[in-house]
């Protein structure tokens, strides 16, 4: 059972502003059946632009419902743009929190308000640079992008309790690690070139041993060959070759082109390797 | 405000009886039944009784019942006992609707290299016994299909599935967790090699199981260490408990025609008002082919976890197969295997009752709900005044997320 506060609670089990505003002056269709929850936003202004009356419905959980229901009391006496200021994280707070799983509750408020504010001042919503990244739930990658900034997201999971992107087939895991990943090296680029910190031997050692487990080994394989580590003198790697690569003439480039290169990648870009007799 | 709990595929309420037969063994005869001395070993009797009772419901041998913890302890065990007896056999035939200890279990083995065939189910939930056989082939391992779908009491065919299997020396396990004393088992007459069944479905505490393994069948433990359960199965007994299943499975035989015969009646006359009195509603699964117990509805245009919430203000519990409630962001696996639109997987609700419960239980239900689902419908983008408004059963109604 969920962890929903007394407020959640009570404006699910008494939802205000149930319905829809006949001519309105803003009004938004968010989410889908397919998804399990909807919500249909719409707002009538009055003589002073300020938001007269807040109507919605939904089809969705009782945090879907309480957050609607929240969004619309939220609404009333604000101006557009007041209401434009209003974040998923303002509905969640005025709810006394939503449980983590259930953020996209408070994310389709924001979403609906939005969009029917944009109806009001008669722009598109699609924005056309925008990519659909999870296709389960339809989510672009722009509104992932936002809900990463605005909530400050760090993994997978906090973006599908967000958005629900990610929470379907999984296909789309690497793309929304690639977004978060975007987000974070943009707010620190100082950061980036991050200086690899001086290795000790004994480490250094025993990162070659495990890139060639790991990464090499593995590869040369595949094409009957393989190497042996016989010592590590300063940055340089000395291996044997054995199997088809002992014998194989492409093995200087192989060790040049691949095995240093791993080494360089993955260990210290200082290695050199060389081959020694076995 | 009285509980009326009709959530008996979640868990049961410990019997009375059950529960008297049980204390003693906490506080004044609480020895170890492997003990030399007379205080454990007059436990041991007990024990060797209660294995009997269990035995009994099964129409099974005591010595082909090995105690577990729990319902996905005997499944596991089952599966990977079958994998380590006959190592050059790497399939496992499974379906896709069964309980996560079988499917998150083979889908695991699978990312370790075992092939797994997970049959498909038709739009009332039942397999194809063709298509099965089919997929019998020489290195199948083991066939694990479940005797009861916990979410729609759909039952597999699984004595015929088994006798193929047999046929072609192949094992068959079977999850008879939700079947167990809610449909006769008589292994005596069956070819399933081996069951599974777990105490708190019926009636008995948590915490038990049990995994019934055919005499003769190779048998390869999955806990390791003391001769307990004739070294199949390591680690002291819950005697409390095995006393406990012991009573609760000699009253679920005393129990199984009631359960055939009252407990069917109520289920139907549930599923029968409900569905006379909200429009677009259905029932998920065959209607024939079904526990006694089990009803899984659909009431199209609204969502599960809603409804629970407002079902649970009189006292109402039962499940749901929607997202919100799944923990996940899909619907359940079983209704969409069963290619259960969206609008109706949303808004499904399964009814599980038991001997417990009363006409009085039922009839509160039937006034209460359609008038949850009508409020819930009043609030819906998708309805209006009485009538679906959205077409297209699948897509949204937003452009984008089509």
């Amino acid at each position: 059972m969920w962890e929903y506060t007394d407020k959640v609670k009570e404006h699910f089990l008494n939802p205000r502003n149930v319905g829809e505003i006949e001519d309105p002056d803003g009004a938004a269709e968010v989410g889908s059946i397919a998804c399990g929850d909807a919500l249909k936003l719409t707002f009538k202004l009055d003589g002073n632009k300020r938001i007269k009356d807040a109507r919605f419905k939904t089809f969705g959980c009782a945090s879907a419902i309480a957050s609607a229901s929240a969004l619309t009391e939220m609404l009333k006496g604000k101006t557009v743009e007041e209401a434009t200021a209003i974040t998923n994280q303002d509905i969640a707070d005025y709810l006394g929190g939503l449980p983590p799983e259930k953020m996209h509750c408070s994310v389709l408020g924001q979403e609906a308000l939005e969009k029917a504010i944009e109806n009001y001042r008669g722009v598109g919503h699609k924005k056309p640079d925008e990519e659909i990244v999870c296709v389960c739930f339809g989510v672009t990658d722009g509104e992932i992008e936002r809900a990463v900034r605005q909530n400050r997201l760090a993994t997978i999971e906090e973006v599908t309790n967000y958005t629900k992107a990610g929470g379907g087939c999984a296909n789309c895991h690497e793309k929304i690690q690639a977004i978060i990943d975007r987000v974070y090296a943009a707010k620190r680029p100082a950061e980036q070139p991050a200086a690899r910190p001086k290795l000790s031997n004994i480490r250094k050692i025993r990162m070659i041993e495990e890139t060639i487990e790991r990464e090499i080994r593995p590869s040369l394989k595949h094409d009957g060959g393989d190497i042996d580590l016989v010592d590590v003198v300063g940055n340089r790697v000395l291996v044997a070759t054995r199997g088809a690569c002992a014998t194989c003439q492409a093995s200087q480039a192989t060790l040049k082109g691949f095995v240093e290169w791993k080494l360089k990648e993955l260990v210290s870009p200082e290695l050199v390797v060389e081959e020694v007799a076995p | 405000m009285k509980t009326v709990y009709l959530d008996n595929n979640a868990t049961t309420m410990v019997a009375a009886e059950v529960l008297d037969a049980m204390l003693p063994y906490f506080h004044d005869d609480y020895g170890n039944p492997s003990s030399m001395h007379s205080f454990g070993g007059q436990v041991a009797k007990e024990l060797a009784e209660a294995r009997q009772k269990v035995a009994a419901l099964l129409g099974a041998d005591p010595e082909e019942i090995i105690f577990t913890s729990c319902g996905t302890e005997s499944d596991n065990t089952a599966i990977l006992s079958a994998l380590a007896v006959d190592p050059t056999k790497n399939h496992i035939i499974t379906t896709r609707v069964e309980h996560p200890a079988i499917k998150v279990l083979c889908e695991h083995l699978a990312a370790k290299g075992c092939r797994v065939t997970e049959l498909p189910v038709d739009g009332e939930g039942r397999i194809d016994i063709d298509e099965y056989e089919k997929n019998l082939t020489a290195d199948t391992a083991i066939v694990s299909m479940m005797w009861a779908n916990n979410e729609t009491g759909v039952m597999f065919p699984v004595e015929e599935a088994a006798i193929l299997a047999r046929e072609r020396g192949i094992l068959f396990h079977t999850d008879a967790v939700q079947a167990a004393g809610k449909t006769p088992i008589n292994m005596k007459e069956s070819r399933i090699d081996m069951l599974s069944i777990s105490g708190h479905k019926l009636h008995a505490p948590k915490g038990i199981g049990v995994l019934y393994v055919r005499k003769g069948t190779k048998f390869a433990p999955f806990l390791i260490g003391g001769h307990q359960e004739k070294g199949r199965r390591g680690g002291t007994e819950n005697v409390p408990s095995i006393i406990g299943l012991g009573k609760a499975c000699e009253l679920a035989l005393r129990n199984i025609e009631t359960e055939n015969a009252y407990v069917r009646s109520l289920r139907d006359r549930l599923e029968a008002a409900l569905l006379k009195a909200i429009p677009q509603s259905r029932v998920n699964g065959h209607r024939q082919d079904r526990l006694p117990n089990t009803t899984n509805m659909s009431f199209e245009f609204v969502e599960g976890e809603s409804i629970l919430l407002l079902m649970d203000q009189y006292g109402i519990c039962a499940s749901s197969g929607s997202a919100c409630t799944s923990g996940s962001l899909q619907p359940s696996h079983v209704l969409r295997a069963m290619g259960v639109p969206y609008t109706m997987a949303h808004g499904s609700v399964r009814f599980s009752l038991s001997v417990y419960n009363t006409t009085e239980e039922v009839d509160l239900v039937i006034d209460t709900l359609p008038p949850i689902i009508e409020r819930l419908r009043h609030m819906s983008p998708y309805w209006n005044a009485g009538h679906a408004v959205c077409a297209n059963n699948t897509g949204g109604f937003n452009e984008k997320r089509q």
